[in-house]
């Protein structure tokens, strides 16, 4: 049985775990198995619904204390449940949450794993898991030899897939440790769109030539319902708060649209971007080596491009 | 109060990716090595600053490798920590070498251990996560600020859209990102020091790696960039609808 873990957050599923609900539905068909959801806390989402994305049954573990990560705890609990409905295979989303609690509950149950996976594995010749290596510049097929395999899957490299079902909902009864970890503040960057769980990102470089430049993008961000982002040197300037900065020592992020506005396109900027769906960039170097990593391109300068693309999209977006 | 900080050496970020041997190894050829970033300017960085705090803190690094990653741990030495320890073996995989740092840590003692979120090769994000489970200690992820006073730690983590602030006793295991320190240079002074601070090779213990890399693979080539006129932004806004379907 495919066991896969639901992540959620004040009540609410996270979108990362459809993604994982309906990769771990394909693999169990995959193996001739069923797959099953593991939810840990209490939501105010209707679980039997779940079961449109494959999934037969939902265990839950409605306690309240598992409504905040104390990654511990979870692991002590998730190893237990893994136990007791007899799963083999354990899929996470390799969100926040997966990567506090994956490799934990791996450790306890002596369970291989594979972290950051982006497509189902082979299973022709044992278990074999593809993940990106070197920051998105390469792959690895990894081979599990534990008889329980673990996978965590990285958000936006699998497509939703919705269609009928409802899921039986199980409650799971398991003890719940006191959590150690104590949460004295949770400070959300309110009205913005979270940039790891974001369809677009609109991100600027040194390009702008400073914050008071922002407004451009901010506009064009605000037409698209996007996230922002930066590149490191914007955010070492303070242009620009450090959770924008995207890179291979920042956040590393995989939209389905990534619009890269005066930002030179360097080797550890496009570690953290390089698996976007679809890459846009502006600048008006036609030498910048961003375009070799691009979709789209216009060069030119981004003062006048991008007024003119916010605009654009506007009239778009109202001519139906 | 004692800080194990786990160092990692890993290819300079501009190294080209290259396999060979039928694709199963790095190409090493021509790379430069580093300390993983994560590990030097967030971690090591941060244990640095609280024991210039406090003097009392004794600060050790490991790290899990041959004798290749004398260098490496030689350069972090020159950052700062008092003394290295390198366990002789080969990387086999994230639990193999966990278990190898968590046997150090619980030998030595340690109150904190910290991590880098990943290395900037494997991308595992599972060591500092792996090493708090077989300590059994609580573990803060993603950390992007660290303070501590006395045995309690204050914490930043990254959630979605922003960060959870969190209290914990230790002994604890934290892994850090940008944010909870800042990148430093070292000086002659502390390259200097490094060459005659203790580095300890210890023997791994008998563990099985449970997972194996068959082969590496390099993503297709980009189709090429399709180049729109900056006094036709209409027409990307039409590729971008009817093409790529992403607006
Ligand atoms: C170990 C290491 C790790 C690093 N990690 C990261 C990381 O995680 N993320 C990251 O981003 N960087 C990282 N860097 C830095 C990286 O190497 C680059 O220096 C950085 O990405 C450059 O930022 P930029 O593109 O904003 O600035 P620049 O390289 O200065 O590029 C500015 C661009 O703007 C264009 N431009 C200027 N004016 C205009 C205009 N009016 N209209 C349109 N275009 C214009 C220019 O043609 C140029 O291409 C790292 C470096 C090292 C050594």
């Amino acid at each position: 049985m495919v066991l896969v873990f639901i992540d959620q957050t004040e009540g609410h599923i996270k979108k990362s775990s459809f993604e994982v609900l309906t990769y771990g539905a394909k693999l169990a068909a995959q193996l001739g198995t069923t797959a099953e959801g593991l939810l840990l806390g209490t939501v105010n989402d209707e679980l039997p619904a779940l079961g449109k994305y494959g999934i037969k049954k939902v265990h839950q573990v409605s306690s309240d204390t598992l409504n905040h990560l104390d990654a511990q705890v979870f692991a002590k609990v998730i190893a237990e449940a893994v136990t007791s409905t007899g799963a083999d295979t354990v899929v996470f989303s390799h969100n926040q949450t997966g990567k506090a609690v994956a490799p934990r509950v791996a450790a306890r149950l002596k369970a291989g794993i594979v972290t950051g996976a982006s497509a189902l594995p082979d299973t022709a010749n044992g278990f074999v898991v593809r993940k990106t290596v070197f920051s998105g510049k390469a792959f690895a097929n990894v081979k599990i030899d534990s008889p329980i395999k673990i996978i965590s899957l990285n958000p936006n490299s699998y497509h939703t897939a919705a269609g009928e079902g409802t899921a039986e909902v199980v409650a799971l009864n398991i003890a719940v440790d006191a959590p150690k970890v104590k949460i004295t503040a949770v400070n959300k960057v309110s009205g913005e769109v979270p940039l790891t769980e974001a369809d677009i990102v609109v991100s600027g470089g040194r390009g702008l030539k400073g914050p008071e430049n922002w407004n451009i993008l901010l506009d064009l961000a605000k037409e698209l319902h996007a996230a922002t982002a930066c590149s490191r040197p914007v955010a070492d300037a303070h242009w620009r708060p450090h959770h924008e900065h995207v890179g291979q020592t920042g956040i590393q992020i995989a939209p389905n649209l990534y619009i890269a506005i005066g930002i030179s396109g360097a080797i550890q900027h496009l570690a953290g971007v390089n698996r976007s769906k679809t890459i846009v960039v502006i600048n008006k170097d036609p030498e910048s080596p961003f375009f070799k990593a691009a979709d789209y391109g216009i060069v030119g300068d981004a003062f006048e491009v991008v007024p003119k693309l916010t605009e654009e999209i506007r009239k778009m977006r109202a001519g139906g | 109060m004692k800080i194990l900080v786990c160092i990692s050496k890993t290819p300079d970020t501009t190294s080209k990716i290259a396999f060979v041997n039928g694709n199963t190894k790095f190409d090493e050829a021509g790379v430069q090595w580093i300390i993983n970033p994560y590990d030097e300017w967030y971690a090591l960085v941060r244990a640095i600053e609280l024991k210039e705090k406090d003097a009392s803190i004794v600060l050790h690094l490991v790290t899990v490798g041959g004798a290749d990653c004398d260098p490496i741990i030689r350069k972090a030495l020159a950052l700062g920590g008092d003394e290295a320890i390198r366990v002789n073996a080969d990387n086999a995989d994230s639990f193999y070498i966990a278990s190898q740092i968590a046997e150090i840590a619980k030998q030595g003692g340690y109150d904190l251990v910290l991590t880098g979120k990943e290395t900037i090769d494997y991308n595992g994000s599972a060591i500092g996560a792996m090493v708090a489970e077989l300590l059994d200690a609580p573990y803060i992820s993603l950390a992007t600020k660290f303070d501590l006073a006395g045995n309690t730690a204050t914490v930043a983590r990254e959630i979605e859209g922003g960060e959870e602030i969190a209290e914990v006793q230790l002994p604890l295991v934290v892994s850090c990102q940008k944010g909870v320190a800042e990148q430093r240079i070292p000086n002659m002074r502390g390259i200097m020091a490094a060459r005659t601070k203790p580095l300890k090779v210890a023997e791994p213990a008998a563990v099985d790696a449970l997972t194996s890399i068959v082969s590496y693979e390099l993503p297709p080539p980009k189709a090429g960039v399709k180049l729109v006129s900056p006094d036709n932004v209409a027409e990307l806004v039409r590729l971008l609808h009817e093409e790529a379907k992403a607006i």
